[in-house]
């Protein structure tokens, strides 16, 4: 048994094994399948300060190797989630994250400071890279200073494990990791979806109702790892890794490149138990290797 | 609800009804977990990229006594092309049973229709024959572009009476569903119904000008089937509700349909 313990800045997980927003509900949905409690790391879905409704139907399409959403961040608001969802959750052994989402700066202020006493909530994510709502998300994540501006006022209110989630629809995302960490993200998570489309050729129609939605699935791997790899090498706070992730060899591919940590996404839309087998596949390997400990990979990329 | 399970079940027969429809008939050396009607699995198409997610298909029927679970379906795609090709011992990965079930009628005595159209016939099976084990009379009505879109005439007679209508009179009455003559000549206590969405709407407004009890069973696309993507969803009194959790069932109304 290899130590799998990881540091996230203020906050130690038991394995590197997380859920990513959006694709694992609020985790009692893989109940049947799965012991939850196993998992490193739960980041429960997008949550806003007041309920969305997201984007009308249709909100998915499929595409070679990957798949397109426009779901639009709904979800009932980060009151209903204190009092109808947090009581359920939090029965559960493993760190669980809020993905923290807003249309204004003020909006992701008071949602986090709803969020810190929160006791079973020992971290938040900042989504500042949601790419399917029309105000705030992505918006915030495309410059440094405004993802600067953002991180710097939810700081000075939030006391907790703060995770910023970058944006892959940027000219230099180092550039925007920097800015972060300077503002005192503990750690910082990438990547979101790349912004896409998909167009039916019959109906000579969009597929998405709001046209264009983020790709995810093995279809972005090989972009998320590159982006990894150079963030990993720009700044000192932990990575945590995700992009297309379907096995434990893709994950290890990610601690390889910097990522002290990862996240399921999109597999868990078509394994339920895929996270748990990440977890063991990656156990295997470093027993089969004779590592110790998970460090020993992280950032071992030989180049 | 029922629990979800993620089992590799094995192809017991693998039957073309017509160059457009299939039957897979699934058996497993355990017994198969407890399945309601209306409620749907999500397969595994293995290996490529263009299957990359599961795909949704209505439970068909199923029969206790031999241990199996039918799903009709139809090719449209390259995933239920794949699906078609499957031999007698192969595996297949199946989530299941997935969604809600029917409303059960009150009285035994109810008088019952059932409306499916195309491929959307496959929950009706097992529904009626469902209402059928309890001691209710069911009829069916079942559409279809031709003939060939008519699909287990014989397996709807066992379990009630059974009308039918083809667009180009092909067989049974020449027109859709709605126009079948026993809508005009028969009160019914609750309509159910799967099939094209067009087909679906023209029976709710049917059901809501006669207020008529009424569900309909739909079929939008979806990633995971256990209320994680969000993608599913459809527009409701209660705003957008995901089809994979709070249905594929809904009653009419507390959809916003424009009808």
């Amino acid at each position: 048994m290899a130590d799998l313990r990881v540091n996230l800045g203020r906050l130690q997980l038991k394995n590197p094994v997380m859920t990513a927003s959006g694709t694992f509900g609020y985790g009692n949905e893989f109940s049947d399948f799965i012991d939850v409690s196993r998992i490193g790391g739960i980041i429960v879905k997008g949550t806003t300060l007041r309920e969305r409704q997201g984007n009308p139907y249709p909100r998915m399409a499929e595409t070679p190797s990957g798949m397109l959403n426009a779901v639009g961040l709904q979800n009932k608001g980060v009151d209903y989630f204190i009092d109808h969802i947090y009581p359920d959750v939090k029965q559960f052994d493993t760190s669980i994250f809020v993905n923290v989402s807003g249309s204004t700066i003020e909006d992701y202020i008071i949602t986090a400071e709803k969020l810190n006493s929160l006791e079973k909530i020992p971290g938040i994510e900042l989504n500042i890279s949601c790419p399917n709502v029309k105000e705030g998300g992505m918006a915030f994540g495309t410059t440094c200073l405004s993802a600067a501006q953002v991180v710097r006022e939810v700081r000075r209110v939030y006391k907790n494990e703060l995770m910023v989630k970058l944006s892959p629809n940027v000219t230099d995302i180092s550039d925007i990791a920097r800015a972060v960490e300077a503002e005192g993200a503990d750690s910082v998570s990438l990547i979101n979806t790349l912004l896409g489309m998909a167009i039916n050729a019959k109906t000579r129609k969009p597929v998405l109702s709001t046209i264009t939605g983020g790709l995810s699935g093995p279809a972005v791997k090989p972009i998320a790892l590159r982006m990894v790899w150079q963030v990993a090498n720009s700044v000192k706070i932990p990575v945590v890794g995700l992009g297309g992730i379907m096995n434990a060899t893709d994950a290890i591919e990610f601690f390889l490149a910097g990522a002290t940590a990862i996240q399921v996404g999109t597999a868990n839309f078509i394994d339920p138990t895929v996270s748990i087998k990440i977890l063991d596949g990656i156990d295997d390997y470093l027993n089969n290797n004779n590592f110790n400990s998970i460090y020993d990979i992280i950032g071992a990329l030989e180049t | 609800m029922t629990k979800k399970f993620m089992l590799d079940l094995v192809i017991k027969s693998n039957e073309a009804l017509n160059s457009q429809y299939f039957i897979l008939k699934l058996t497993s050396e355990e017994k198969l977990p407890e399945m309601l009607p209306g409620q749907f699995v999500e397969v595994l198409v293995n290996d490529s990229p263009d299957t990359f997610l599961r795909r949704p298909i209505s439970i068909n029927y199923v029969d206790r006594e031999l241990n199996e679970l039918w799903l009709l379906i139809q090719i449209v795609g390259a995933g239920t092309r794949k699906l078609s090709n499957l031999k007698v011992g192969d595996s297949l990965n199946l989530i299941f049973p997935l969604g809600n079930t029917f409303t059960t009628p009150e009285k035994k005595d109810a008088n019952l229709l059932l409306i499916g159209g195309g491929v959307g016939i496959a929950p009706m099976l097992f529904w009626g024959s469902y209402l059928f084990e309890r001691g209710y009379t069911c009829n069916f009505l079942l559409g279809g572009r031709s003939k060939e879109n008519l699909l287990q005439l014989c397996e709807f007679e066992q379990f009630g009476n059974v009308f039918t209508t083809t667009e180009d009179g092909t067989f049974g009455e020449k027109g859709f569903v709605t126009e079948h003559s026993i809508l005009k000549s028969e009160k019914f206590d609750a309509i159910y119904t799967c099939g094209p969405t067009p087909m679906m709407k023209a029976v709710a407004l049917y059901a809501a000008n006669t207020a008529t009890f009424c569900e309909v069973s739909l079929e939008n696309t979806m990633a995971c089937g256990i209320g994680a993507c969000l993608c599913c969803v459809t527009d409701t009194v209660h705003g957008n509700l995901c089809v994979c959790t709070e249905g594929p069932v809904f009653n009419i109304t507390n959809l916003k349909w424009q009808i």
